[in-house]
């Protein structure tokens, strides 16, 4: 069962499939060739079936995010049991309509990958069983592993910042030292005695935030 | 006013505020029986969400004992009466546990263990991590670490054992805004 | 209308016999926070759809953010029970991409921390198997060694759980003197558990006849659905990647490697595959992580434990992926570098993600209590899933 270099292996597919298949990209430490995307089910198929290939394992199925060039590259991991060797493909997508055809049918491995590249990229595979969002909620709104993604601040009404606490705690102290004020002000002309009874015997100020000693802070405003 | 005095938590609606191992309350006899028999037999939820729960784990296991406090894991939050969130909080699973301390009955303790859910860790830079699992619960004591040891969550155990021992029977130290439940806004679950 | 009538016609003629279930994200027994929606109709289940990413911490996103060394922490919370793995594969990873040779010492050390963590994964793997099962008394046991390889790791790098031990070009911590020694007795003991694992549960009637011929997964089923590590050589692959492409210090140990050949006995109708086979792999793999933890300590060389790395770690662009033999199989990381201090994409394929899609194709026809056994002999974690 020999095992092919990744030069062999490119040449049988160009053998078979002429340009569908790219030419192999230099070797930047790990080489790897473009598919064109509409003929990407039956070049994997004859990855997979092609017994000097044979490429059974479907190891992964990502993508990769450029703006710059305006892509969504989906890049795939093949591997074989059988003859032990690898290879490396990429399938550039337009980004601003990723589309292309699901290879749930070739490995039954695709079918949680393309969901998560769905999931975290946009990217619709059509023909998919069951194409739905896998590690965000569903009501989840945007790609988060997109480049321009943005944080749209929380996610049904809790909050994404938390303050420091010490700006908290010095807006406490703001906040009891002007109603102890205004409570000496009222009570300046009764006796002095009703006053001094009016802080009830609380805690001393807490030392640390990080002690965990410290009850649960009041909450901010608006989570 | 010197600046050392006890101060009140004006946040709270009617509490007397936090709990610290410098105060003292009296509490009576029949508290005392009360409180000692909640402190005593406190079963926790098994809320392990993440690196935090293998040392929960830890903690109730063979060499640092929290069954000898009397303390053993149930896995319903109706059987149980202190939550210890031990774990990152993510927004998908922040209902299910706003849910879950819903349906614990009262007197019911939260304890926040680990760095995430005290303040969401060092996921600062995550979109899909709540920071803090106290922006949607209540929580009685902070362990910090990252996952604290079972030193640490022991600690914490005791400090709230401390808490319990401390109440009394008309207030409960926790705090609540007035008119709600918990004290907290729910997030409408769809 | 009766109630009945009014269910079947709202519902469908079968409503009435099908109940949806919610094994919720909170359970004792799905290993970490998984949800399954389990469609049964009495106590077998039509099939078990499993919902994930309760979980999710963008790690994947934040190694977008974060520069290649100070991304280590993170690496360690995609699997917190195998920890020293995920730190060894993205270390790899950066390694290949810059072109670093990692000193022969680091080598040994990372093979030693790795081994070591693969036993403790393994133990909590097989502790809370027999806790799903309903066996509760070997999880203390398991976790009372785990505890003495806890502490043999923290006085190796100081920390029990989330190492961060690995370093891109080697690891942060030399072994001190009395460790070796500590470890090695550590080992002898441990070996004389294992017996005592074998006699407790591992042929136990009960657990023998709960597991054997339990969830058969046929080898190219498996490797269809991309099954890595235990898994697949409970079905039968001999496959093995510190022994098929070596990495790090591995080639100078001999070790076997342990597949499934129905331990269960064919009496009881076990099969290749099984999730007795499963289970039965781990252990076996237990004891060959000890033999070579034993050899790593005899054969150590001298030396440095960290290569010379620059100042700022800037791999030229390019990508570079890794692959080791984690102790949920096969955990693959691709680095994409565009030049600079902060890595373009980070990924990390790791072994429970693909063995979750298995779950709702094996469910159908089991009842309840062996989707649990089915998914404790799967041993998914629920970060390596969710990420």
């Amino acid at each position: 069962m020999p095992a092919l270099t990744i030069e062999q292996i490119h040449q049988r597919l160009t053998e078979k499939f002429g340009n569908a298949a790219g030419p192999l990209a230099p070797p930047k430490k790990d080489a790897f060739c473009v598919f064109a995307s509409p003929k990407v089910v039956e070049i994997c198929r004859f990855l997979k079936d092609e017994p000097a290939l044979f490429f059974d394992f479907l190891e992964d199925l990502t993508a990769t995010d450029h703006p710059k060039e305006n892509l969504i590259r989906i890049v795939c991991h093949f591997y074989s049991y059988r003859h032990r060797h690898s290879f490396i493909a990429k399938i550039e997508l337009d980004r601003s309509n990723p589309e292309i055809d699901t290879l749930e049918g070739v490995w039954k491995a695709a079918n949680w990958l393309e969901r998560e590249v769905f999931d975290l990229f946009g990217v619709t595979f059509k023909g998919h069983s069951d194409l739905r969002r896998i590690m965000l909620p569903d009501d989840w709104v945007g790609h988060p592993l997109r480049k321009d993604y943005t944080e749209s601040g929380g996610y049904r009404g809790i909050s994404n910042i938390r303050d420091n606490p010490l700006d908290l705690y010095l807006s406490m102290d703001r906040q009891v030292r002007d109603e102890e004020a205004q409570a000496a002000a009222a009570a300046a002309p009764p006796a002095p005695a009703a006053a001094a009874a009016a802080p009830t015997p609380a805690t001393p100020p807490a030392p640390a935030p990080a002690d965990a000693a410290v009850k649960a802070t009041p909450p901010t405003p608006g989570t | 006013m010197a600046d050392n005095q006890p101060r009140d938590f004006k946040g709270y609606s009617h509490d007397p505020g936090a709990s610290t191992a410098l105060v003292t309350t009296s509490t009576s006899v029949i508290e005392d029986l009360i409180n000692w028999s909640r402190r005593s037999s406190m079963f926790y939820l098994l809320f392990g969400l993440a690196c935090c729960g293998i040392e929960l784990m830890q903690t109730g296991g063979p060499r640092a004992d929290l069954d000898r406090f009397g303390s053993v894991p149930r896995a319903t939050p109706r059987q149980s009466d202190l939550m210890i969130v031990a774990g990152t909080l993510t927004y998908k699973m922040a209902i299910r546990c706003k849910l879950l301390y819903e349906q614990m009955a009262e007197p019911k303790y939260v304890i926040s263990m680990g760095s995430c859910a005290n303040c969401g860790g060092l996921f600062q830079l995550s979109y899909s991590v709540v920071k803090g699992v106290d922006k949607i619960i209540p929580v009685d004591v902070y362990v910090p670490g990252c996952p604290p040891r079972p030193e640490a969550l022991t600690e914490g155990f005791l400090r709230i054992q401390e808490l319990i021992s401390r109440e009394k029977l008309k207030t409960k130290m926790r705090p609540k805004r007035p008119g709600t439940g918990s004290g907290y806004d729910v997030p409408e679950a769809a | 209308m009766s109630l009945d009538q009014l269910v079947i016609t709202k519902f469908g003629s079968d409503a009435n016999e099908e109940m949806i279930l919610n094994m919720g994200p909170q359970h004792p027994s799905t290993h970490g926070v998984i949800n399954f929606i389990v469609h049964a109709d009495g106590e077998i289940m039509r099939k078990a759809v499993p919902q994930v990413g309760y979980l999710h911490r963008a790690l994947e996103k934040i190694g977008e953010i974060v520069p290649y060394p100070g991304y280590m922490p993170y690496t360690d919370r995609i699997d917190y029970l195998a920890a020293m793995f995920a730190n060894e594969g993205y270390a790899l990873a950066v390694e290949k991409l810059m072109g670093i040779e990692v000193p022969p010492r680091a080598q040994y050390l990372r093979a030693i921390s790795c081994e070591l963590n693969r036993i403790a994964s393994h133990l909590v793997s097989l502790g809370t198997m027999a806790m799903d099962i309903g066996a509760v008394t070997p999880f203390p046991y398991a976790l009372r060694e785990r505890e003495s390889i806890n502490d043999l790791l923290e006085s190796l790098c100081g920390a029990r759980l989330t190492y961060n031990y690995h370093r891109i070009g080697g690891v942060a911590f030399d072994m001190s003197d009395e460790w070796a020694p500590l470890c090695r007795s550590w080992l002898d003991h441990f070996e004389k558990i294992l017996d005592e694992w074998d006699r407790l549960i591992s042929f136990s009637e009960i657990f023998l006849e709960r597991l054997a011929g339990m969830a058969v997964i046929p080898l190219p089923m498996a490797i269809d659905y991309g099954l890595v590590g235990p898994n697949l050589r409970g079905s039968g692959l001999e496959f093995d990647l510190r022994k098929d492409h070596p990495y790090g210090a591995y080639p100078d140990f001999t070790f076997k490697v342990p597949i499934g050949k129905a331990y269960g006995g064919t009496k009881r109708g076990a099969a290749v595959g099984d999730c007795y086979d499963r289970f039965y792999c781990r252990v076996l793999e237990c004891r060959e992580s000890v033999s070579i933890v034993r050899q790593a300590l005899d054969k150590f060389p001298p030396g440095e434990f960290m290569a010379k790395v620059p100042r700022k770690i800037k791999p030229e662009a390019g990508e570079a992926q890794s692959r080791i033999e984690a102790a949920r199989g096969e955990m693959a990381y691709y680095v994409v570098s565009d030049g600079g201090e902060r890595a373009y994409r980070v990924r990390a394929r790791t072994g429970s993600f693909l063995a979750m899609g298995i779950i709702e194709e094996l469910s159908k026809g089991l009842m309840i209590a062996d989707l649990v056994a089915l998914i404790a002999s799967l041993d998914v974690v629920a970060p390596e899933i969710d990420r």
